[in-house]
């Protein structure tokens, strides 16, 4: 837009600088800074008086709760807990503490902002504004003077050094780059699999109870209930137990072989009993509220709604696809077990999931 | 020689040319203006000026909290350990007694209940920073509609803007050290955003996570960022801010004696430092009370974190409670790329327009001054009203942010107004899109029409409450006239053309077509200033006329 757009913006207001000389053919003209308004302190001695004296209690009750504050600290246990109302039952050191404290400095600031306001001169003086931009000589001369460096320097010139130090500039911040190659391992497949992935038909994993951590018969798992599980072998004392578990966690829900919209997933179960990844879907929460009567699982964190008697298919939410299901079966003994890993990554997706 | 034998004997050639100072004071400071130059830098700025108004005082409870988040946070750092070694808890919170937890975790408990006053401190730091974004945000907002942000303070503008976005992600980093239950389920929704981050997303997770989710190095990287990186850069913007801030003079409001030439005030010595000190201990010491009372983050109560493991009502910290809504209101869109390759929509398009909403209103004040090419200083603030493009944006990207922060908590809602979420969710979709144009329509309707009554106001005065008889028996209330410094600051306002298209044929008479662009911004500023987008002022004869007929309307 090269057209001039100035003639559209309005003059600046007219203002009349003198504040005698108020234009009688302009009602809006500025008519200047009003008079000085006395305070009460301005003129009244003893109420002068009244405000220093007000100033002064505020900085003397400051120091008091100084006081105060060090007297709790070293008077009240840390664990001394008392009932103040409408608080209930709080941290007596805590409460003591940031009372005094507070009023300590809220004390100051009072004082300070009432000795400005009734004691200190309130004249409003104004101060002239300047231009920020300067004006064209000074302007010209650093042009000038920038021009005359940049010729002395030659980088215009000699396109030889010009060239090789943008170059080098340019590659010198690879150096960093590079090293900042150590800060993490590559995915690799590190996302496809889950612990689960050690299990084989030859060497199955059994499931085991995440609260008592004793593996799972069916008969222990009645019909609506919901159970935690992890692989057997994962201690909570294991280095890695939490790097695991954020992709091993199972949530074992029952439902009537009949109630099981979804063939694939009935088989994938034993009898009713079906083994989902706990890890939503959408961006990783463990879901954890589960309705027995309709089957469906939310996720408390976006509320990813799942039908678990539907192959874990996302009724509701943000999530992008079901729940993986983990094929199980038992062992001669009766235990519940898993002889592989779950057919596709848990968790969130991510770009490299196959789909 | 400087040593002082050697004075003597050059006495006869005196070091400076100064007069003896009167005391021990002057000659204090003396020496220091001989190394750092004081007399020339208090000579600007020791009686500056600076205006009054309540809304000014927003910047620096921003500063004021700032400064407590930082010597409440070393405080903090000297008990913190920043680790994801395991422990086994024996202290005396008797409750986790025997749970393992990460040192970060048992550190914070420690703090809460080992160290005296710890507790105290760790409210203090995040009821400080919260009161550092709020105070942010109705700063920005305060900045925004009276049009602060124009020349010459665009750039101010956009360091202010940093440093509320720093501001966010600090708080984030901050309130997931101590690696509870609620903070490490933070954690974990962002990896789970990065893995959507299409073609680079598992990179990023590795290098950030130092391998998979959670391993042990996030909390220690986490807390280099959040003690030093971010409040580095934070600390440099915040004084560049400032000195902006000195450097542009504040602005102010229209006012008798008060124009675009000058600034009008009280000193800063002694009125404004008395009363910007002592404001700062007036926040300090409300903040200092607050967490006395009002217990927050009780990581306690959570429990350390585990994967497997998550409370109900999540929430962020209220300041990412809009991203939260983004994230919870997207439809759970999951698309196939590339032969096999998958890209998580429903996570990824909320992860874009977070930062789009906040550029949204950080553009502005570039957008409206290509509108108007308006090219000038401006020290006069707008009343909201008298720019009422601007303040129905402003309000619309409020809404938004409202409904965003809705849908954050979607479920509080529904528990506490005992409604369906789903509803709440699909009400949220639909006003995403719905909301900031009604909001839009509304605050521009209601701006003008603010300005149709000060143009009342200034042509028959204000109502006195004093009706009067006509002889001829009709009654009238009598308005009494407004003084003139009213007059003034009601009419102080200006008031653009609409930019028009430029000639079809130039002065050679060759035809010259606008662009698209010239179109689009003439229609722009159409909608700016044109026809009913603004009340014109009153008229000298507009005002002469029904002022010399008493009694008329």
């Amino acid at each position: 837009m090269s057209h001039d757009m100035s003639e559209n913006l309005p003059e600046a207001h007219v203002a009349s600088h003198g504040t005698d000389v108020v234009s009688h053919d302009d009602p809006f003209a500025d008519p200047g800074l009003p008079a000085h308004e006395p305070r009460r302190t301005d003129i009244d001695e003893r109420a002068a008086k009244r405000a220093e004296r007000q100033v002064s209690l505020m900085f003397v009750v400051s120091m008091l709760a100084t006081v105060g504050f060090i007297a709790s600290y070293a008077a009240i246990d840390a664990d001394k807990i008392v009932y103040i109302f409408p608080l209930g039952h709080v941290s007596a050191l805590n409460f003591a503490l940031g009372m005094t404290l507070g009023v300590a400095l809220f004390c100051i600031g009072a004082g300070a902002v009432h000795w400005a306001r009734t004691l200190m001169s309130d004249h409003e003086l104004p101060a002239e504004r300047h231009p920020i931009e300067a004006d064209d000589d000074v302007r010209n001369d650093v042009i000038e003077q920038f021009k005359t460096g940049a010729a002395e320097s030659g980088f215009g010139r000699r396109k030889m050094i010009r060239n090789t130090l943008i170059g080098s500039m340019a590659l010198v911040p690879l150096s960093g780059v590079v090293l900042l190659r150590d800060l993490g391992p590559l995915p690799e497949k590190k996302l496809l699999h889950t612990g689960w992935n050690e299990a084989e038909p030859s060497k199955p994993i059994k499931l085991v109870n995440m609260n008592t951590n004793e593996p799972m018969k069916p008969e222990d798992i009645v019909q609506g209930s919901l159970t935690f599980a992890k692989p057997e072998g994962l201690e909570e004392s294991a280095e890695d137990f939490q790097q695991q578990i954020a992709k091993d966690a199972l949530m074992i829900v029952r439902i009537a072989p009949g109630d099981i919209k979804d063939a694939e997933s009935r088989d994938k179960g034993f009898e009713g009993i079906l083994a989902y990844s706990k890890i939503c879907t959408h961006v990783g929460c463990p879901i954890s509220l589960y309705e027995q009567q309709t089957h469906h699982a939310l996720c408390p964190c976006h509320q990813s709604t799942f039908d678990l008697a539907d192959g874990a298919r996302v009724i509701f939410g943000p999530a992008g696809h079901p729940l993986p299901q983990l094929k199980i079966t038992t062992d001669e003994q009766g235990f519940l077990i898993a002889t592989g890993d779950f057919d596709e990554p848990v968790g969130p997706s991510y770009w490299e999931r196959p789909r | 020689m400087s040593s002082a034998s050697g004075t003597k004997s050059s006495a006869s050639k005196p070091a400076s040319t100064r007069a003896k100072p009167a005391n021990k004071a002057e000659a204090t400071a003396d020496w220091v203006d001989g190394r750092l130059g004081i007399y020339s830098l208090a000579k600007a700025n020791l009686r500056k000026i600076f205006p009054d108004h309540w809304s000014f005082m927003l910047g620096e409870i921003c500063l004021y909290s700032f400064i407590i988040i930082i010597l409440t946070g070393v405080y903090l750092t000297l008990f913190f350990k920043p680790s994801m070694a395991e422990t086994v808890y024996h202290g005396s919170y008797l409750p986790l007694n025997g749970i393992r937890m990460s040192e970060a975790y048992a550190s914070t408990v420690n703090i809460s209940f080992e160290v005296r006053g710890g507790l105290l401190i760790r409210q203090i730091h995040h009821w400080a920073a919260l009161v550092f974004v709020a105070a942010m945000f109705v700063h920005m907002m305060r900045v925004f509609f009276t049009g602060a942000f124009r020349k010459p303070r665009e750039i101010n503008w956009l360091f202010g803007f940093l440093l509320l976005c720093l501001g966010f992600f600090d708080g984030f980093f901050g309130y997931s050290l101590p690696d509870d239950l609620l903070s490490g389920t933070g954690i974990r929704f962002m990896e789970g955003a990065i893995l959507a981050v299409p073609i680079v997303g598992t990179y990023i997770q590795m290098f950030l996570f130092g391998g998979e989710f959670p391993g042990t190095d996030i909390i220690p990287r986490f807390f280099t960022i959040h003690v030093l990186l971010i409040p580095g850069i934070m600390l440099g913007l915040l004084v560049a801010h400032l000195i902006l801030v000195f450097y542009h003079k504040h602005t102010q409001w229209a006012g008798p004696g008060k124009t675009e030439k000058n600034v009008v005030g009280m000193p800063l010595m002694p009125v404004y430092m008395a009363k910007a000190g002592g404001f700062f201990f007036l926040v300090f010491g409300i903040i200092a009370v607050m967490s006395a009372v009002a217990t927050i983050n009780p990581v306690w109560a959570y429990g350390p974190y585990r994967p497997d493991q998550v409370s109900t009502d999540a929430q962020p910290d209220w300041y990412m409670g809009f991203a939260e809504g983004l994230i919870r209101f997207m439809p759970g869109w999951e698309i196939s790329v590339w032969g096999g390759h998958t890209l998580n929509l429903g996570v990824f398009i909320p992860l874009m327009i977070f930062p789009l909403v906040l550029v949204a209103i950080a553009v502005w004040p570039f957008i409206e001054s290509w509108v108007t090419g308006d090219k000038r200083e401006h020290h006069i603030l707008d009343r909201p009203r008298n720019a009422p493009v601007r303040t129905a944006f402003g309000a619309a990207w409020i809404a938004l942010y409202l409904v965003l922060l809705v849908g954050g908590g979607n479920d509080l809602v529904a528990t506490h107004l005992h409604m369906s979420i789903n509803t709440i969710t699909y009400a949220v979709r639909v006003g995403f899109f719905v909301v900031p144009v009604l909001t839009f329509i509304v605050t521009k309707r209601w701006c003008l029409g603010l300005q149709r009554r000060d143009k009342d106001k200034v042509l028959h005065g204000r109502e006195s409450g004093i009706i009067k008889r006509l002889p001829h028996g009709e009654f009238v209330e009598v308005h009494t006239p407004l003084p003139q410094k009213d007059l003034h600051t009601l009419t102080a306002h200006e008031q653009p053309r609409p930019l028009e298209l430029p000639a079809e044929t130039d002065e050679n008479g060759v035809a010259r077509k606008a662009g698209a662009i010239t179109k689009a911004r003439v229609k722009l500023s159409e909608g700016f200033y044109g026809e009913g987008n603004q009340i014109a002022k009153p008229t000298t004869e507009e005002y002469h006329e029904i002022t010399s007929g008493h009694g008329h309307h």
